[in-house]
């Protein structure tokens, strides 16, 4: 067991992937960040005492407390509180992780289907290819908002009210990661049509190996690189869908809110002289939101040249 | 044949997506004037039927009565039609010049820091959300400056079935900060596009030729190299004008412009089913115009650059 | 601070046309919502009446001290306890230029009796009301009406001419979603006339040259912007774009006030905000105990005590709300400072009455509210789950727009909500009428008890003003001892404006532009 961890971390250590890696500040520091991010969001009942979203342990009278190191600041709110007396580092981990999560999900949503139908579709080729590609031309030009808000419209007029906060983030997931899996299918589809025609997997559909086998096991891995990259930036921007549809409140219900929630909350104090309601959850965001960028566009340089 | 799906699309959302009659009238109508309004309303009728007269409505531009505004939709549409089509022109004028000219900069100079300062800056545009970089606007010219106007169209001019902001001062003005925050992500776009365009064409041979034959390199770069690095550009615009139609919901959300996007917005959260059928309709169309003359496009611009432009959005 | 000045300076110059002063006086004001209708029998509703109220009149009206006077009718007198007679103004005009006759107004108060009319419970006491000569109208009602006058108020006056030839004779039907003329164009006595009417964008006013009172005011134009975003409203009123908001929000006084070119009016509004509790049906709709704890008074109470509606008006009110004891305020007849009082905040009390009814756990509920009807709701009903979860009791929020929440709300679907009332009449039969009789329309709790439907009698038909006094009075201390609402403040209401603009404040929040200056 060991010994295999080690010949990986060894043969990771050799790849060019690596050395690029350490080399480049820029990848290395959004890394950073987004692991602290990402720990930080999921693991937040170990970072904070504060449950945000249990009304019965909030006091009112804690409501706009600024930031600890401003003169009216406390201690015990680093960043300050809310207008429910939130606090608002807690409150934006807890609306960071829904935002993660909405995130991830909608990109492994795209990644699977995309990758799915592209991949096949290059295996297949024929009248099958012709509709899928079709298909990812027509939702290509459909723009992700608009899609996400015909698709959150159509929700709110079939599932009943109670039904539908429930419901609202699979809604928002389904919404952004239907409008990203085309990027996904025509990546997949070009690899797939390049390794196609390829030696190997002539001899293999010879000697009787099963499509599926050919597919998932010698194309997929494949076409990992390329795939891998596009979900990068495609987490940046269903981060950022997540938080503009919650922004035009027709995202997540605001009683387990995002960060785009929280923007959108905290706007309404912005003349008022509590600039920290909104503005560390937008930070927070932008923050988020560039380094998966970097880190993204980083990728491409290195693992695919040719996307640049 | 895409319009015709579409059409359908919205008509089931009009005819199946709760009961159009309950969304029309309050608890206190009796049943008698419920059946009467749904006699009047012909939902009586077999659905083919009530199927074929939406798409003759609809071709006439008729999609009912909003059920939250109580007008006719297609007059609601025609008076916010004219705002959003300003907004996304003006944008994508900005959107492509400053994004071609930049593009052009960064792919000459590729390792100079101002082309880094503006890649970074481009990449952190990508980043910023539409609607905070709308917010910092209004904040920054709006109240602490006090030069721009924070919503609205200003004062419009009444050309027929138009109204324009542009023959106004104030709405000029009123138009300079929406504009800009539409654009800010398709220019980062475009910087991109341009930039990586160039990069491929100073390579190539035509370009060494040029090179050697003693054409300056002033010349070469902006009437050799970025005339033929323009033309997928160009498409892209083009096909980008629906995106922007689409963003401009946001935009017209943050600024309160009076455009389709804000009242597409407002009906979707009172699930006001005319006007987002109307909505969809209308997009849909605007999409289906689009292609069809970037389709023609293609058959008259080299047909490698469908392939092309295919790599670089992929 | 000096390149912020320089950008200030280029851009300045570019556009150096931009400051193009004219002599004419307009005031751009602002507000969240848009008037629904132009049609003034349509909708009973604020930002309609505000809008109808600047080109509509009716035959009295309320000034800018809220006290009832004259307007189209110059006097008036009651010549049996159930006849009223008016002798109207003879030199009213229409602002296209026709007279305006006794024909016009019975025209128009018989057309605020239609169906469609939203006015019709208003004036649902006259039998009768007929033309004696041109200028004298007769008034019967059905029984002495001692509160037709502040009725009356809201019966805009419009043309009949101009509704026959405009197919405009009953009010547009809201509710069909019916396009009227009238719903769209109008045509008034008042102080102003409408010019531009872009519904929720844009609605520009006209000095109205005909009209026949003394003008007091220096207008020439009035612009309503409505601008639903509330940071965007008052960024536009810092930035000049606009002259007066008529809801500034509550967090962005102060630096309004701080701003030197800008005031803040307050007053307290003629409105107050509770809880509704059903205390009638068998289980709660959204409740988990499979009963309905709110038919225990005990419940009621122990909610009510464990509100702690010092810190709202502090936190989610900035200090702009009087914590209330009753659905009534100061001004209205029947309302004591003693009805007003509040039981004390005590969650320990709370706890212990819970207890006592047999919850000792607490129990759930949804809390429904309307997200952009009062000042804050939603931030209240937010703070309100809170402080009912320290006493264990377990609220969901739901909040949703006020067409919705007072649509599902007539709909019986709540078992908990959010309510305001207004006054407009200034009188305690408007609030027991609608909130307390047995089976009235907005009595969504289910509240009956009959003294209190035999005290609304009274306050009906009593002319007597003492024994009238002694019912109201009767009738406020049986509601305050049964918790039959959980009143919580008065709302206080905020204008801003440039400090060149006077706009005077009134606490039913409707403006007058005809008291309006332009400095």
């Amino acid at each position: 067991m060991d010994n295999k961890n080690l010949t990986l971390l060894n043969r990771i250590k050799d790849s060019d992937i690596y050395f690029s890696f350490i080399k480049s500040p820029t990848a290395i520091v959004s890394t950073l960040i987004l692991i602290i991010i990402f720990f930080c969001s999921f693991f937040v009942e170990l970072v904070t005492p504060y449950n945000p979203f249990d009304p019965s342990s909030l006091s009112l009278m804690d409501a706009f407390t600024p930031p600890s190191w401003t003169e009216e600041g406390l201690a015990k709110f680093i960043l300050g509180t809310d207008g429910q007396g939130r606090d608002m580092l807690a409150t934006i981990l807890y609306g960071s992780r829904i935002s993660l999560i909405v995130g991830f999900s909608a990109v492994i949503f795209a990644l699977v289907l995309g990758v799915g139908l592209g991949l096949s579709a290059g295996y297949f080729g024929g009248k099958y290819e012709m509709i899928v590609m079709r298909l990812t031309d027509v939702q290509l030009t459909v723009p992700s908002i608009l899609m996400a808000l015909l698709v959150d419209g159509i929700a709110r007029g079939i599932i009943s009210r109670e039904l539908h906060d429930e419901m609202a983030i699979y809604v928002l997931i389904f919404a952004i990661g239907i409008s990203e899996w085309p990027q996904f299918a025509r990546v997949s589809r070009a690899a797939t049509l390049v390794e196609k025609n390829k030696d190997y997997v002539s001899a293999s559909t010879i000697i009787g190996v099963s499509n599926i086998i050919i597919m998932f096991k010698h194309i997929l891995p494949n076409i990992m690189r390329p795939v891998l990259v596009i979900g990068t930036i495609g987490l940046a921007l269903a981060i950022i869908a997540e938080a503009t549809l919650s922004f035009l409140g027709v995202g997540v219900p605001p009683t387990t809110p995002s960060l785009g929630t929280l923007i959108r909350l905290g706007n309404d104090f912005l003349f008022s002289g509590e600039w920290w309601i909104t503005f560390f959850p937008a930070i927070f965001l932008v923050i988020l939101a560039f380094s998966i960028n970097l880190l993204g566009d980083w990728m491409r340089d290195t693992l695919n040249p040719k996307l640049n | 044949m895409v319009m015709l799906v579409v059409a359908f699309v919205s008509f089931s959302l009009f005819n199946f997506v709760g009961d159009p009659i309950n969304n029309m009238v309050g608890e206190e109508t009796s049943d008698e004037e419920r059946a009467e309004l749904r006699e009047t309303l012909g939902l009586t009728d077999p659905i083919y039927i009530q199927f074929s007269r939406f798409v003759v409505n609809a071709s006439k531009g008729n999609f009912g009565i909003s059920y939250q505004l109580k007008r006719p939709v297609s007059e609601l549409i025609s008076e916010r039609l004219p705002a959003t089509i300003e907004l996304v022109l003006v944008s994508a004028l900005i959107a492509l010049i400053s994004g071609t000219l930049l593009g052009v900069y960064t792919g000459i100079n590729r390792k100079g820091f101002f082309s880094d300062i503006i890649l970074a800056i481009s990449l952190l545009g990508v980043s910023l959300p539409t609607f905070v970089i709308g917010i910092l606007f209004i904040y920054l010219f709006a109240v602490i400056l006090g030069i721009l106007p924070s919503f609205g169209r200003g004062e419009v001019v009444s050309l027929g079935y138009w109204t324009t902001g542009f023959l106004t001062l104030s709405g000029l003005k009123a138009i300079i900060l929406p504009s800009v925050t539409l654009s800010l992500f398709q220019m980062t776009y475009i910087i991109r596009l341009v930039r990586a365009e160039m990069m491929e064409i100073l390579q190539t041979d035509y370009i060494k030729f040029a090179r050697a034959r003693g054409i300056s390199e002033r010349s070469i770069h902006y009437k050799h190299a970025l005339k033929n690095g323009l033309i997928p550009v160009i498409t892209i615009a083009g096909i980008n004008i629906g995106t922007l139609i689409a963003f401009s919901i946001i935009t017209e959300t943050v600024f309160q412009w009076p455009g389709m996007g804000f009242l597409f917005i407002q009906a979707v959260q009172f699930v006001d089913i005319p006007i987002m059928s109307a909505y969809l309709v209308f997009i849909a169309f605007v999409f289906v115009m689009i292609n069809f003359i970037v389709d023609i496009l293609y058959y008259f611009i080299d047909p490698r650059i469908r392939v092309k432009a295919e790599a670089v959005s992929g | 601070m000096k390149s912020k000045n320089l950008v200030k300076i280029l851009i300045a110059i570019f556009f150096v046309f931009s400051t193009t002063q004219s002599f004419a006086k307009t005031i751009k004001w602002s507000m969240q919502g848009d008037s629904l209708t132009l049609d003034p029998h349509a909708q009973n509703e604020g930002p309609t009446t505000m809008v109808s109220r600047q080109i509509y009149e009716a035959l009295v009206t309320r000034g800018l001290d809220m006290s009832i006077g004259p307007q189209l009718a110059e006097s008036w007198e009651a010549t049996t306890p159930k006849t009223w007679k008016f002798n109207l103004r003879k030199d009213v005009k229409f602002s296209d230029g026709t007279p305006m006759t006794s024909e016009d107004v019975v025209f128009s108060i018989l057309r605020a009796q239609q169906r469609t009319s939203d006015f019709k419970e208003y004036i649902s006491t006259i039998t009768s009301v007929k033309a004696t000569d041109d200028y004298t109208i007769e008034i019967q009602t059905r029984e002495p009406n001692p509160i037709l006058l502040n009725q009356l108020s809201n019966i805009f006056i419009m043309s009949k001419k101009w509704c026959e030839k405009n197919f405009a004779m009953a009010p547009q039907n809201w509710d069909a979603g019916q396009e009227t003329f009238s719903a769209t164009n109008s045509l008034g006595t008042g102080p102003f006339k409408i010019t531009l009417r872009e519904p929720n964008t844009k609605t520009v006013f006209k000095k109205n040259t005909k009209w026949w009172g003394d003008v007091e005011h220096n207008l020439t134009e009035i612009h309503l912007l409505p601008i639903k975003n509330a940071a965007t409203r008052v960024a536009a009123l810092l930035s000049g774009e606009l002259d007066v908001v008529t809801d500034a929000p509550v967090q962005d006084l102060d630096r309004i006030r701080s701003s030197g070119a800008h005031k803040v009016q307050s007053t307290a509004q003629m409105r107050t905000i509770f809880l509704g509790m059903d205390q009638a049906a068998d289980q709660l709709r959204t409740g988990n105990t499979g009963d309905n704890p709110f038919k225990k008074k005990e419940v009621r109470q122990a909610l009510y005590q464990a509100i702690d509606i010092e810190a709202i008006k502090k936190k989610v009110m900035r200090g702009q709300s009087e914590p209330a004891g009753i659905i009534t305020f100061p001004g209205v007849t029947g309302y004591t400072k003693e009805l007003d009082e509040r039981l004390p905040y005590d969650v320990d009390a709370a706890k212990q009455l819970l207890a006592d009814a047999g919850y000792p756990d607490g129990f759930e509920v949804e809390l429904r509210c309307p997200n952009d009807r009062y000042v804050n709701d939603e931030a209240i009903c937010t703070a309100v789950v809170g402080m009912l979860g320290k006493i264990g009791v377990k609220v969901n929020l739901f909040a949703q727009t006020k067409s919705k929440h007072f649509k599902e709300l007539k709909d019986n679907q709540g078992d908990f909500y959010m309510l305001g009332w207004g006054v407009p009449t200034l009188d305690s039969h408007y609030v027991f009428h609608y909130l307390y009789e047995t089976g009235a329309s907005w009595n969504k709790v289910n509240f009956s008890d009959a003294e209190v439907d035999a005290a609304i009698r009274v306050m009906e038909g009593e002319v007597n003003l003492d024994k009238r006094n002694a019912a109201i009075a009767n009738a406020w201390k049986i509601v305050r001892d049964n918790i039959a609402y959980l009143p919580l403040h008065h709302q206080v209401i905020s204008w801003a404006s440039k400090r060149s603009v006077d706009v005077p404040i009134r606490p039913n929040n409707e403006p007058l532009f005809r008291f309006s200056n332009v400095r």
